[in-house]
């Protein structure tokens, strides 16, 4: 009996966070597994609640919006899923499940319509001509392809922001240049903001504008992309860094600049996350929790060890 | 010196849609006390040619020809009585994803002394003492041995999947993906400890990999495998600064580093189906510099420099 009775413990996914994304910019949120990234997105599209907190979108405090205005902004923020293949329904042709949003929000007035448009999303995403890949189902597609598929669904109501969430982790690497390069496009041409989220800092140094950095679900640094990482203030981004391997064998190698394995989210340590793991932590660490504060112009660190 | 090489190693799979050439005509050779590291893409035959060298490619599969040397003799040659007592004692692996292979009802100490028990005549209590050392090895306190796998993180899953392949000393041990699930920080823990084990205990590696960047960091030598085929061998260093193979200088500038921001550049298209590979060169339909004896004659590995071996007929 004694299980059942156990008191209640909450996970905090996602503890206190704050941050904004520019208009046409994308955004990286940076972690490893079980950091809250993905429930920060799943909020920031309003597929789970949070508990507390509020989120704007264009001035709109979207976190209290009911169900027919929520419909409305499901038009504004679309969401890429990581698996292309599990995301796409296995017995719709490719046609249908890019038309699908123009039903659900009743946009297409007539069949030559809605076919000209599912034609447009999938000449963007560059499967080309459309005539080839509209009758087919997505096992007959590449893992690159059917991501492709999965963009142009999202983007076929012509959203102005765009969730990612792993979007290229699952793709082979001669494949996710090319998904990367498509996701720059367009914010180029469509001006698509996108809130971008990896595990992989490689792959944000080459799309990021900014990139906030998080560790058992807050931000710990953020500031524009180059910034961050060539002068990286945070122990843990630091550590993050020194532990990506470079594919150049004749690149420095640095010292692994942490230890142990990260902490529990039911019960996270006191004061600042990551003093277990810090090799600089003092007192104070152990004591206080650190806040966000802008250490050098518009880069933003929280660590007692500076400033 | 060599310890384990292939020569013309066919493994195709028989199914019912046709023959699947997963690893059709590999040749490499790996030398004592060197790490080589397998590249490619999913789907290229990387983990085929591991379970290959294993001799436990699963049905449909089949190797249909070549030879695997180990210690100069041929593994093909050897029926299953032989290879158990070859597999896990000369030649292990660390499989891909094992680290969610663990029986989760099962103490980590037991499921590791029971691969002990399995194949030496130790009792169970040297077993066990065994065991405390192997996690020794690979930097897990020995009284971890009585916990169950969920009280483990993924990591020291992992190690511990390490300590399993090395429980009977082999010399030669094959790492499949030993990295991929892991988060950064982990992954450049498992990279240095399989660096350090094989320093320590002089153990010739055999890495597969997708990831160049892990292949850059802790391989000697290595082989970029496309479409069954490897297409370009030699040092680590000189592959990665003085690529030859189209293919294989395209999946480098496919390739993001932390350290610079350059434009990634992708390769169109995507690998064939290995029921029907392209005539010539398999890469030929995606090769920007492709003419026309690539898409009738297909190319041999060939010494371009001293130990870089390639095979395009550009070269």
């Amino acid at each position: 009996m004694g299980a059942l009775l156990r008191r209640q413990d909450y996970v905090r996914a996602v503890d206190t966070i704050s941050f904004d994304v520019w208009e046409r910019e994308i955004f990286g949120l940076i972690g490893e597994s079980g950091c809250g990234k993905t429930t920060t997105a799943r909020l920031m599209t309003r597929l789970i609640e949070p508990t507390s907190g509020k989120i704007y979108f264009k001035g709109t405090e979207i976190s209290s919006l009911r169900r027919k205005e929520l419909k409305k902004l499901r038009r504004e923020i679309q969401m890429v899923f990581q698996d292309p293949y599990e995301s796409l329904n296995p017995r719709m042709t490719i046609f249908s499940l890019v038309a699908e949003p123009l039903i659900v929000h009743g946009i297409a007035k007539n069949e030559s319509e809605k076919k000209a448009m599912v034609n447009d999303a999938l000449e963007d995403v560059e499967l080309i001509p459309p005539e080839d890949f509209i009758y087919r189902y997505p096992h007959q597609l590449s893992g690159g392809q059917r991501q492709r598929v999965v963009i142009a669904r999202s983007l076929i109501l012509r959203p102005s922001f765009l969730v990612a969430d792993e979007p290229v982790s699952m793709l082979d690497a001669s494949i996710r240049a090319g998904i990367l390069a498509l996701l720059l496009k367009f914010r180029d041409k469509f001006n698509l903001t996108q809130l971008f989220i990896t595990h992989d800092l490689a792959v944000t140094r080459q799309i990021c504008t900014r990139i906030a950095v998080m560790y058992l679900g807050k931000i710990v640094e953020s500031g524009q992309t180059n910034e961050v990482i060539d002068n990286s203030l945070h122990p843990y981004t630091k550590a993050l860094i020194s532990a990506v391997p470079v594919p150049d064998p004749t690149a420095e190698r640095v010292k692994l600049l942490v230890k142990g394995e990260v902490a529990s989210s039911v019960n996270p340590p006191t004061g600042c996350s990551f003093h277990p793991r810090c090799l600089f932590a003092k007192k104070v660490c152990r004591e206080v929790e650190p806040t966000l504060a802008e250490i050098e112009k518009r880069h933003y660190v929280a660590c007692h060890l500076l400033g | 010196m060599s310890i384990l090489e292939t020569e013309g190693l066919k493994t195709y799979y028989f199914t019912s849609r046709g023959v699947v050439k997963a690893v059709d005509g590999v040749s490499f050779r790996l030398n004592v006390r060197e790490i080589l590291g397998i590249a490619g893409e999913s789907g290229c035959g990387k983990s085929t040619i591991a379970l290959s060298l294993m001799r436990l490619v699963p049905l449909p599969g089949q190797i249909v020809g070549g030879k695997i040397l180990l210690h100069r003799e041929n593994l093909l040659d050897k029926n299953e009585a032989e290879l158990q007592k070859i597999r896990w004692s000369k030649i292990s692996i660390v499989f891909q994803g094992s680290m969610s292979a663990f029986n989760p009802v099962l103490k980590i100490g037991d499921q590791i002394s029971e691969a002990i028990l399995a194949h030496t005549s130790l009792k169970k209590s040297d077993a066990l003492k065994r065991v405390e050392e192997l996690l020794a090895l690979v930097g897990i306190d020995s009284s971890r041995a009585a916990n169950y796998p969920h009280e483990f993180s993924g990591g020291m899953k992992q190690r511990s999947m390490i300590a399993m392949a090395l429980a009977l000393n082999p010399s030669v041990v094959i790492a499949d993906e030993p990295t991929t699930g892991l988060d950064v920080i982990v992954q450049a823990q498992i990279l240095k400890l399989l660096k350090n084990l094989q320093e320590t205990l002089g153990l010739s590696m055999i890495v597969i990999s997708h990831d160049l960047s892990l292949i850059s960091e802790i391989c000697d030598r290595c082989a970029v495998m496309y479409a069954g085929k490897i297409v370009e061998y030699a040092d680590t260093m000189s592959i990665f600064k003085r690529p030859h193979h189209p293919y294989v200088q395209g999946l480098i500038k496919a390739f993001p580093s932390v350290r610079s921001s350059t434009d990634l550049i992708s390769i169109p298209g995507s690998p064939p189906n290995l029921i029907n590979p392209p005539i010539g060169c398999r890469f030929h339909t995606r090769c920007p510099f492709a003419g026309k004896i690539c898409q009738e004659v297909e190319p041999t590995l060939t010494e371009t420099e001293k130990e870089h071996y390639v095979a395009c007929h550009l070269r």
